[in-house]
């Protein structure tokens, strides 16, 4: 353990930058309002790689305490700050893509009447992210863990006016609280059992307990709250419907919030708790399965769907679902992997998506998209070497995490043939659905309504319809390049996406975050080595298959959508309802709405805003006032103003006295 | 030597008429005088006490009645003449303007 004092700064100046855009942000230049946001978070992201610079394996872990916080008896809690392998590499994902997405930010907010307001928030999401990843107990953690909700809440809905905004908002808003109640739970279990929060002390005390490999105790207990909550933050079932959602969110928020970083908590959580995991086998299964179908079930969703921002929301469900999946075979460095290459990729992929967004006016409909290849050649570049790497192709960085995860679901003393397989089928289909949005996107004609409607009035009659120089200059919505400023990020992220996968080259990535996962590290290394002698051949071949996977729907998609764009209606005509079923999301929405949502609103219209409140709680109140409206009114007849009259009271009065006093006998002496 | 009981009607008689008085009347400076019989109907019976028990505080409480009464005098002289300046009347009936 070793003193750092610059790890608080991290998250701080964020925060600054948050504050000065916040409060004065209405009377400042965009241009100020840029620098100042631009600035706080590109100097926490040079402070962090200064910190990774300085950064030592022997010395690990930094800490920090800023100030005690709460002090109760022996259970205590600071202000305290923590850096280990695991942070350093959540700490630089965050500022370095997060500061990537602000640069994007800048173009693509740039005409909103509400830039100040967007800045600020997205600072202050900086703020709470990095207060989440670098706590040092569960306390801090859990402050970043509800500060980022509210950002989120406040970024799903910041086109407030808009009622489907508000109501996305909400909704994420409200699902997390469902996660958070577990997470508080399981706070709660520690504070009671461990007396602490702290992340040393607990694993500490926890490493005294034994596996919890016959039954169900403590351990398992805690595990599964943690899940709950993980579940919660991350979108996975039962708790996802808020993601997809909340693409109602500006475009550069879905790839921070809703794709790199934020979602990612629930992961980072899971590893962080490892050494709880590792002691409750039952919660790891719980934790590998509900990734492993959710990795499956998002991303059959996720074919069928028109909006490509949505198709990449049930994309990123399917893929945490990955990372859940490796965290619960006990591969958590694999799941941390896939959660930094991700966070390059599905970032590059939100931000490339937005770009076409903006290029064509707004419009989020594939159907009216196609062609877009010749209109926007750097969009459609990076776009390509991210489709290529979520869909597991070498040698881009998804395959080396994705095809990471499938050798550890296979081979792990948790794991088993069956995810494996799932893993496979999900690469197939993800590989299939992130193709089908790319040949819909950028190949074939564009379809979009500027390509039809200079051709409906320009062209009308000619004989050289489709030209489409005529319609350059028209007034709405030529398709467009982005400005630099956004197009940059996108060419720093395809980069990365190209080349993040490598450092995971021959277990180096595994290695260096081996300290943190300690205890199982060894076990898993131990097993690792055994199995490599006997497992080479193996991996290789399973490696075959997933990549062969990944052919597989790029073949699939460029028949269906490129080849013979007529045939997908045929078919989703001919598997009717399911197709249905899948359009609508397996009606998990309406679904839950019927389960939950009407029954809470009903019984809280019928019960207790028409009972209690209005019956109980309002008519207690009322009552009494009109009573006591009542009664003065009758009263304030006595104040007549009339002097003689009070005078006569006073005598009336003083008579009642005196004859009370002669009636009950009692003299002066 | 008179009887006590003498002072104390005489004293109640002279109560009375400052009540009645006091109810009666609308005129401020008439209302006012009332009370001051009153007030001297106590005094009477005061001092009649005082005589018959031999006791000396009901005679100083006298005086201090008597004190109270001139500063009293004082005030409300006052008060009257302002409101007859304000209102233009000494007419109770028409001083109303607490009344809701």
């Amino acid at each position: 353990m070793t003193p750092n004092p610059y790890l608080w700064l991290v998250p701080i100046l964020p925060l600054a930058g948050a504050a000065v855009n916040g409060f004065f942000g209405r009377r400042s230049s965009k241009k100020a309002i840029t620098a100042v946001a631009l600035i706080f978070c590109g100097a926490a992201f040079c402070l962090a790689l200064l910190i990774a610079a300085s950064f030592s394996s022997a010395s690990a872990p930094y800490y920090f305490n800023l100030a005690h916080w709460l002090r109760s008896g022996s259970f205590q809690v600071d202000f305290s700050f923590y850096l280990d392998q695991l942070s350093l590499v959540m700490l630089l994902v965050v500022t370095g893509v997060g500061f990537l997405i602000h640069i994007y930010s800048v173009g693509y907010m740039w005409e909103d009447d509400g830039y100040y307001r967007f800045m600020s928030y997205m600072n202050l999401f900086m703020f709470f992210m990095l207060t989440l990843v670098l706590a040092k107990n569960y306390l801090v953690m859990f402050i970043g863990w509800e500060g980022v909700g509210l950002a989120s809440y406040l970024l799903i809905g910041f086109w407030f006016t808009k009622d489907s905004a508000a109501a996305a908002g909400k909704k994420a808003f409200i699902v997390n609280r469902i996660g958070d109640f577990g997470f508080l739970i399981a706070l709660f279990l520690m504070i009671k059992h461990f007396g602490s929060l702290d992340f040393t002390r607990v694993f500490a005390a926890v490493q005294t307990l034994p596996t919890e490999t016959a039954g169900v105790g403590l351990l398992t207990a805690v595990g599964l709250l943690l899940m709950v909550g993980a579940a919660g933050k991350s979108a996975q079932i039962p708790l996802y419907v808020w993601l997809p959602d909340a693409m109602e969110g500006p475009t550069p928020v879905s790839a921070l919030i809703h794709a790199a970083t934020m979602v990612t908590a629930g992961v980072y959580m899971v590893a962080r708790s490892s050494a709880i995991f590792e002691r409750a086998p039952m919660a790891m299964m719980v934790v590998a399965i509900i990734g492993t179908l959710t990795a499956l079930f998002a991303a059959t969703i996720g074919i069928a769907q028109t909006d490509i921002k949505k198709v990449l929301a049930y994309s990123t469900v399917s893929q945490l679902g990955y990372m859940f999946m490796a965290c619960g075979v006990g591969a958590f460095s694999a799941g941390i992997f896939h959660l930094m290459t991700h966070a390059f990729f599905k970032g590059l992929l939100f931000l490339a998506a937005g770009s076409v967004i903006h290029g064509i006016g707004g419009e989020q409909d594939m159907r009216k998209m196609g062609g877009l290849r010749q209109y926007m050649p750097w969009t459609f570049l990076t776009m390509t070497i991210a489709t290529f790497a979520i869909a597991g192709f070498p040698p881009f960085a998804g395959f080396f995490s994705k095809d990471e995860i499938l050798w550890k679901a296979y081979s792990s003393e948790y794991g088993s043939w069956v995810f494996w397989l799932i893993g496979v089928i999900t690469a197939f289909i993800t590989s299939f659905y992130m193709f089908r949005l790319w040949f819909l996107t950028f190949f074939g004609d564009y379809r979009g309504a500027a390509a039809l409607d200079p051709q409906g009035h320009d062209v009308h009659g000619h004989a050289a319809p489709g030209h489409d120089d005529h319609s350059h200059g028209h007034g709405h919505g030529e398709p467009h390049e982005s400005p630099w400023v956004m197009l940059g990020p996108l060419v720093v992220l395809a980069f990365l996406s190209l080349v993040g996968g490598w450092i995971g080259i021959g277990g180096r990535f595994e290695h260096f975050l081996a300290p943190v996962f300690q205890s199982g590290a060894a076990a898993e290394l131990a097993h690792a080595t055994a199995g490599e002698a006997a497992g080479t051949g193996t991996e290789t071949l399973l490696m075959l298959i997933s990549v062969g996977a990944a052919f597989l729907g790029l073949f699939l998609a460029w028949t269906l959508y490129f080849r013979r764009p007529q045939l997908p209606a045929r078919i989703a005509a001919s598997l009717g309802g399911l197709y249905q079923a899948v359009v609508h999301k397996y009606y998990i929405d309406e679904l839950y709405n019927l389960l939950f949502v009407k029954p809470l609103i009903d019984g809280s219209t019928e019960i207790l805003w028409h009972g209690v409140d209005q019956n109980v709680i309002d008519a207690t109140v009322n009552n009494s006032a009109s009573a006591a409206r009542h009664i003065s009114d009758n009263a304030r007849h006595m104040q007549s103003g009339n002097l003689r009259s009070y005078a006569g009271w006073v005598a009336a009065g003083g008579a009642v006295v005196i004859a009370y006093m002669i009636w009950m006998g009692v003299w002066v002496r | 030597m008179v009887p006590l009981s003498y002072y104390l009607v005489l004293s109640g008689i002279l109560f009375v008429c400052g009540v009645l008085g006091f109810l009666i009347k609308r005129n401020i400076i008439t209302i006012f005088m009332s009370i001051e019989l009153m007030l001297n109907g106590v005094n009477l019976s005061f001092v009649a006490f005082a005589a018959h028990w031999q006791a000396l505080s009901g005679q100083v409480f006298v005086f201090f009645v008597m004190v109270v009464a001139a500063a009293e005098a004082a005030v409300g002289l006052a008060i009257i003449i302002a409101v007859y300046r304000t209102r233009e009347t000494l007419n109770v009936d028409r001083v109303n303007l607490l009344k809701l």
